[in-house]
């Protein structure tokens, strides 16, 4: 046995107080669970500490919580692990992020994350017409999405989403990998139309900030923002989905400018992912009134010579031996063929064999 | 120490201030940049979003030409996004025989093989791991007394941690901090040091990226931060140029400087605020911040810089 303390934040909205932190000690053989010690503090000392379980085995996803500032499942993280991350050798336990908190350790998961779950259709919608009996893939096709389907809707990865805590309304990492679970099932007959509306979305896949949160917060190995890449590979490449929110216009823009120059052109990267991947982009409406809104910040950036003209007008490229090269490996890689990803959570490593 | 150098892009094309001092502050800590003027973007995410395979076939491509550069002990980059993108893609590469065998088919044409276990560290990691805090402060002419400055790292550089090679032995999440006591400055910890800076969707969702900007330079000013420091230019550019955006969008005045990592170090090493291009920025440093008074110990810079 050994003893931790643990640093619970307390909260009753009913009660008119603010929320507060309190300290139990508890004991514990140092491999036991963090849910096991709050479990036993709400026993030994305080029966009203609200925390939501069931499992127990990280199957459940009931009893997420964050655990030293970082989002987990309380009955995933031992307590001995939880006291070396510490900051004092105090473990600290607060409800999870972007979520409201209903009482103590527990959030209100259907006004966030239900709520965005249920706003991407989870469910297959069935190509016509349906078989008689059960329907039969070949198992390879299948392999992709178990990655997002290995997810038990914690919400571990909402509770720390960048973009949510700055624009609630996006959809969000357990949603979109929830979307991709179907945009990668052969069985579902409305590819086009959920990607064409979750690309649509001004808060959809195009929202992410790519800050890779959601994959470290995630306790089984999900990375969400993965499957929203995906998403976005399926909708621009695949469907040539041409959204409104300049994510496909960007991305193409991106690629194609690398092929050109090897490196990147700061300048024509703005204009064309606005306007479209073509050197006139800067002309069309949309990117002019783009341009014409960062025209002081310009301004200030060729008056602090931090931009020069030349800069601007004439980009940094690799010598043309490397460009041929660059182009070369595109055509080869990034032709018509099929697209190969190589996913280490599907194939894994080869020291793990 | 002889580096394999990629500056990136963004360091060379909107913010030319951080590889101009970055190659300012080599010598004076021993550093031999052999610059890799061959190697292409690393694709900051955007090109293994588009295709994987191609992302890991130009990095492959970088580092390779990394591994046949003479005399070098490793591969050093100056930008958390480079780090990042390029650590994802070596990840994939070292992790199966197979497919690092198909990647290497394509180079083939021009002699180039990726061989596994790079190593590729940002100037951040390579400061602390190899050079070292104790060299550091040894080298530092003007100390940083009174400068209290916020870390910004830039996401890329910190998740996931085990990617970025991020464990009890090597806290790679803390080295900011550490650099800024090294160089004689005071920490100022605030919300947003382990933040996205926005950028990648400045694009697609400005409000939402100018928001995060404007929220962390807030938080920064609130928590008494005189200056922040990054070692990735992306975050720069939408915490330094769109700065007077963010301030619009975040309804208050920010005002706040960013350094990038070379700068705050060549300061400490005696350079002056223009050899380090400080003078460039849309937030300018030199303007913000009084040298004379937030600086003690002050000398000379000439004197320093020749020793």
């Amino acid at each position: 046995m050994a003893e931790f303390t643990l640093r619970l934040r307390r909260y009753d909205p009913e009660s008119g107080e603010g929320p507060f932190w309190e300290e139990h000690t508890i004991d514990l053989e140092p491999h036991r669970s963090v849910l096991e010690g709050i479990l036993q503090a709400k026993d030994r000392f305080d029966g009203s500490i609200g925390i939501r379980c069931s499992c127990r085995a990280a199957i459940c996803g009931s009893c997420g919580v964050k655990i030293n500032g970082q989002p987990d499942l309380a009955c995933h993280t031992h307590l001995e692990r939880a006291k070396r991350r510490s900051k004092d050798g105090i473990i600290e336990v607060e409800p999870m992020g972007n979520m409201p908190v209903i009482k103590d350790l527990i959030v209100d998961m259907e006004a966030v994350h239900w709520k965005k779950i249920r706003r991407v259709t989870p469910w297959l919608i069935a190509k016509q017409p349906v078989p008689e009996r059960e329907y039969i893939v070949p198992r390879e096709t299948m392999v992709d999405v178990t990655q997002s389907m290995a997810c038990i809707q914690c919400g571990a990865c909402v509770s720390d989403c960048l973009s949510m805590e700055v624009d609630p309304e996006f959809i969000g990492p357990a949603a979109l990998a929830k979307a991709y679970r179907f945009v990668g099932d052969p069985r579902d007959a409305q590819h086009r139309e959920r990607l064409e509306d979750l690309a649509e979305d001004p808060h959809g896949i195009y929202d992410c900030t790519h800050c890779f949160q959601c994959i470290s917060a995630c306790p089984k190995g999900v990375a969400p923002m993965n499957q929203i890449m995906r998403l976005r590979r399926r909708a621009g490449n695949d469907f040539h989905i041409e959204d409104r929110n300049n994510g496909e216009r960007h991305e193409r823009a991106f690629v194609s400018l690398i092929k050109r120059n090897g490196l990147l052109d700061e300048a024509e990267l703005l204009p064309r992912s606005y306007g479209g991947d073509s050197a006139l982009a800067k002309f069309k409406p949309s990117a002019a009134a783009e341009l014409a809104s960062s025209l002081p910040v310009i301004a200030r950036a060729l008056l602090r010579r931090k931009l020069t003209p030349a800069a601007v007008l004439k980009p940094h490229k690799l010598p043309r031996a490397d460009r041929d090269q660059i182009k070369r490996i595109y055509d080869e890689v990034d032709g018509p063929d099929e697209r190969v990803e190589f996913n280490i959570y599907i194939s894994g490593k080869d020291e793990d064999r | 120490m002889k580096v394999a150098y990629w500056p990136g892009c963004v360091s060379r094309g909107f913010t030319p201030e951080l590889h101009g001092s970055m190659a300012q502050i080599a010598p004076l800590l021993d550093i031999e940049l052999v610059a890799l003027d061959r190697a292409s973007c690393c694709g900051a995410g955007v090109i293994a979003e588009h295709n994987p395979e191609l992302a890991d076939t130009l990095n492959a491509r970088t580092f390779a030409l990394a591994q046949q550069a003479e005399g070098t002990a490793l591969m050093m980059n100056i930008c958390s996004t480079c780090q990042g993108s390029q650590s994802e893609c070596q990840e994939r590469l070292d992790a199966s025989a197979d497919y690092r065998a198909r990647i290497n088919a394509t180079l083939a044409d021009e002699g180039l093989t990726y061989e596994k276990g790079l190593t590729n560290k940002n100037f951040l990691w390579l400061l602390v791991e190899e050079i070292g805090l104790d060299a550091l402060r040894e080298r530092v002419r003007r100390p940083l007394t009174d400068l209290r400055v916020g870390p910004f790292y830039g996401c890329y550089i910190v998740r996931p941690a085990d990617r970025l090679g991020i464990d009890d032995a090597r806290p790679r999440e803390t080295y900011l901090g550490q650099v800024i006591e090294a160089l004689g400055g005071t920490v100022t910890d605030y919300a947003g040091t382990h933040k996205c800076c926005g950028f990648p969707i400045i694009t697609m969702n400005k409000d939402a990226s100018l928001k995060q900007a404007g929220r962390h330079l807030g938080d920064a000013i609130d928590a008494g931060a005189d200056c922040l420091v990054t070692p990735c230019p992306l975050c720069h550019l939408n915490l330094d140029l769109q700065q007077p955006l963010a301030e619009r969008t975040v309804g208050r005045d920010l005002g706040m400087p960013v350094l990038h990592l070379p700068q705050l170090v060549g300061l400490a090493l005696g350079l002056a605020p223009d050899q380090l291009g400080l003078q460039r920025h849309i937030v300018k440093p030199t303007a913000v911040i009084d040298w004379t008074t937030a600086v003690v110990g002050e000398i000379d810079s000439a004197t320093a810089a020749g020793g």
